[in-house]
């Protein structure tokens, strides 16, 4: 039974020639800073010993996590569309799993670092 | 990109009913979900080597150190092979999303040159992973401690030799306290100078352990320590990226249906090429995750 009250979404996304090179254009911008992010990240892991002290590495660990957010961010907004869509799917999204996880990794820090401490004092 | 979710609408009328609030199809809402669902198992797996790692009181392989060979080469190339494979994964999603672009211009040929480009380079990080997986498993010349306790790491030209000792360019290096595998650089740039010739033969005769690669933990001196250190660390390898390849295997086999779909027109005929970005969407998730495993992994 065909229904006529139903919005077809799928139908909805197409986009003229025009409006098509922005979006490519867009496409290779991130593709070049998903790839001078990963390159930096590499000669890092490589050579830092070489150029840094030790005491360097807590940085570049931290440096490590923030850029891969920012790639994980690019990754989502740019090439999973989600910057396109509304803020209500965005937000279902991305707070659930947020919560869960940031929950998941502060008991995963705070725990381990205690077992750490057992099995160092008391084992 | 155009469309419904990007029109300007007030929330009495996108929540007034007769409509979608999130301006979207279903199908593409079902696919966000099960990926929030799948983000939540890989983010699990990767807490748990976290939480692992932070509580072990043994010292941990560092990456660069474990991976760093590459395919026809010897010497040492520190996350180079790595790097390729997430080069090869970003590209591959790069012409993925430039797939899903030329369906919105409804533009075929667009489509199936790209998404043909997309399952090349996922069946280019299978093969990668699993010459990984072989290497990884085939370990390095392995190690021998002496009597008095010290560590030699046993080095030659010939990497799949039974005789370690009379193969060809035959050399013991002294192992670091707190380093699992060799490192090639000491802090500050110094080179740790291999012990070779008849003085290394002197070592290799007076040696009381012999751990030569990665053994299985059911093989039969598996049960000490491999030549990566704690067990965990292996164990998580494998079950982390082999989730992961497991994810990038049946992403190509989707893509490769959704290509045949596509070649056949039956997108065409439907009036828009949404099951591209559906599949689209499961593609660069597999590409996500990748980034944090890398990071996760391999990196720190």
């Amino acid at each position: 039974m065909e229904r006529d009250d139903i919005i077809e979404y799928s139908l909805d996304a197409h986009h003229s020639e025009e409006h098509g090179r922005k979006v490519r254009r867009k496409i290779w911008m991130v593709t070049l800073l998903l790839a001078v992010v990963t390159t930096v990240e590499v000669t890092l892991g490589a050579y830092w010993k070489e150029w840094f002290s030790l005491d360097a590495w807590q940085t570049i660990k931290w440096m490590y996590v923030v850029l891969t957010l920012v790639k994980a961010g690019f990754i989502v907004h740019t090439f999973m569309h989600l910057g396109d869509e509304r803020s209500n799917i965005r937000a279902i999204i991305l707070l659930p799993y947020a919560l869960f996880i940031l929950y998941l990794m502060f008991i995963a820090i705070w725990e381990s670092q205690y077992v750490h401490y057992i099995w160092k004092n008391f084992l | 990109m155009s469309g419904d979710a990007a029109k300007v609408l007030s929330n009495d009328v996108l929540w007034g009913g007769g409509r979608s609030p999130f301006s979207i199809s279903y199908g593409k809402m079902m696919m966000w979900f099960f990926l929030v669902s799948d983000a939540l198992t890989f983010s699990g797996l990767l807490v748990a080597y976290g939480f692992v790692r932070h509580s072990t009181l043994e010292p941990w392989p560092i990456g660069e150190e474990v991976f760093r060979a590459l395919p026809f080469l010897h010497g040492s190339y520190p996350l180079i092979y790595v790097a390729l494979m997430t080069a090869i994964l970003i590209f591959s999603s790069v012409t993925m999303v430039l797939a899903v672009e030329a369906g919105h211009r409804m533009d075929k040929g667009g489509v199936i040159k790209w998404l043909f480009a997309t399952v090349i380079g996922g069946a280019f990080f299978v093969g990668s992973q699993a010459w990984e997986w072989y290497h990884f498993n085939h370990g390095s010349g392995g190690y021998i401690t002496i009597s008095n306790g010290d560590k030699y790491w046993v080095g030659n030209d010939d990497h799949d030799t039974h005789d370690p000792a009379h193969a060809a360019g035959f050399h013991l290096t002294k192992a670091l306290p707190g380093h699992f595998l060799l490192p090639d650089t000491l802090p500050g740039g110094a080179k740790v100078e291999p012990v070779t010739g008849d003085e290394a033969q002197k070592l290799w005769k007076e040696k009381v352990v012999y751990m030569a690669g990665a053994p299985f933990p059911w093989s039969a001196n598996g049960n000490e320590y491999n030549e990566y250190g704690p067990q965990q660390y292996s164990n998580f390898f494998y079950f982390i990226t082999g989730f992961h390849g497991f994810h990038v295997f049946s992403g190509v086999v989707i893509n490769l249906i959704v290509l045949i779909m596509v070649m056949k027109g039956i997108f065409h005929r439907r009036g828009h090429y949404e099951m591209v970005e559906k599949a689209g969407l499961y593609w660069h998730f597999v590409d996500l995750v990748w980034v944090f495993v890398f990071t996760f992994f391999y990196l720190l």
